[in-house]
C-alpha cells in the first residue's frame, strides 16, 4: 500500500490531476458515443488522448517522485510516445474516410 | 490526506471504466470501418491510462512499462488498420 505514504501537499494536486483526467476522458468517449457523423466523431477522443492522458501522467511523475524521494520522469517517455503517434493515427483515419467516402 | 488520493483514483478508475464500455457501445454497433477503428484507438488509450492509474495505486514499476507497450503496439495496430482501410493492403510491395 504505497497510496499512503503521499503527504498531503503531493496527494492534493495528484487527486486534482487524477479526477480531471477522468473527467476527460470520459467526455472524450462520450462525445464517440454521441456524434452523428464519423467526421465530428474523429475530434472527441482526442480530449481523452491529450489533456487526459497528461494530466494522468503528471499525477503519476508527481505520485512516484515523492515517493522515490528523487525526481523520477520515465513516464516522459509515454507522453513523447502518445504525442508523436496520436495524430498520425487520427490523420491516417480521416484520409482513408475521405478515400472511401469517394467511391 | 490518503483518503483523498485513494478516493480520487477511484474516480478515475471509474470514469476509465465508462469510457471503455461507451468505446465498446461504439465499436460493436459502429456504421462504418472508420468508426470501428476509432472506437479501438479510444479503448486502448483508456486501458492504457487504467494500467497508469492502478501504477499509481500500488505504487509498482510494472505498471509503466505495461503502460509503454499498450501505447506502442496500440499504435502499430490502429495505424495497420487504418493503413488496410486507406490501401487495401497493409506493407506495400
Amino acid at each position: 500500500m504505497s497510496a499512503a505514504a503521499v503527504p498531503l501537499w503531493a496527494a492534493l494536486p495528484a487527486a486534482l490531476l487524477l479526477v480531471c483526467g477522468g473527467l476527460l476522458t470520459l467526455i472524450g468517449s462520450l462525445g464517440l458515443l454521441r456524434f452523428e457523423t464519423f467526421y465530428a466523431r474523429l475530434h472527441a477522443p482526442t480530449l481523452g488522448t491529450t489533456l487526459g492522458a497528461g494530466c494522468v501522467l503528471l499525477a503519476s511523475i508527481l505520485v512516484s517522485s515523492v515517493l522515490a524521494q528523487r525526481p523520477v520522469l520515465h513516464e516522459v517517455l509515454i507522453t513523447v510516445c502518445l504525442v508523436m503517434t496520436s495524430p498520425i493515427t487520427t490523420m491516417l483515419l480521416m484520409r482513408a474516410a475521405l478515400f472511401r467516402s469517394q467511391d | 490526506m490518503n483518503v483523498i488520493l485513494s478516493w480520487a483514483i477511484d474516480f478515475a478508475l471509474l470514469c476509465f471504466s465508462l469510457a471503455m464500455l461507451c468505446a465498446l457501445v461504439r465499436l460493436l454497433r459502429g456504421p462504418t470501418p472508420q468508426d470501428r477503428v476509432l472506437a479501438v484507438d479510444t479503448l486502448y488509450i483508456s486501458g492504457m491510462l487504467t494500467v497508469l492509474t492502478l501504477g499509481i495505486r500500488f505504487g509498482s514499476m510494472i505498471y509503466f512499462d505495461i503502460a509503454l507497450l499498450m501505447a506502442l503496439f496500440g499504435f502499430v495496430s490502429s495505424a495497420a488498420l487504418a493503413k488496410f482501410l486507406l490501401r487495401g493492403e497493409v506493407i506495400e510491395p
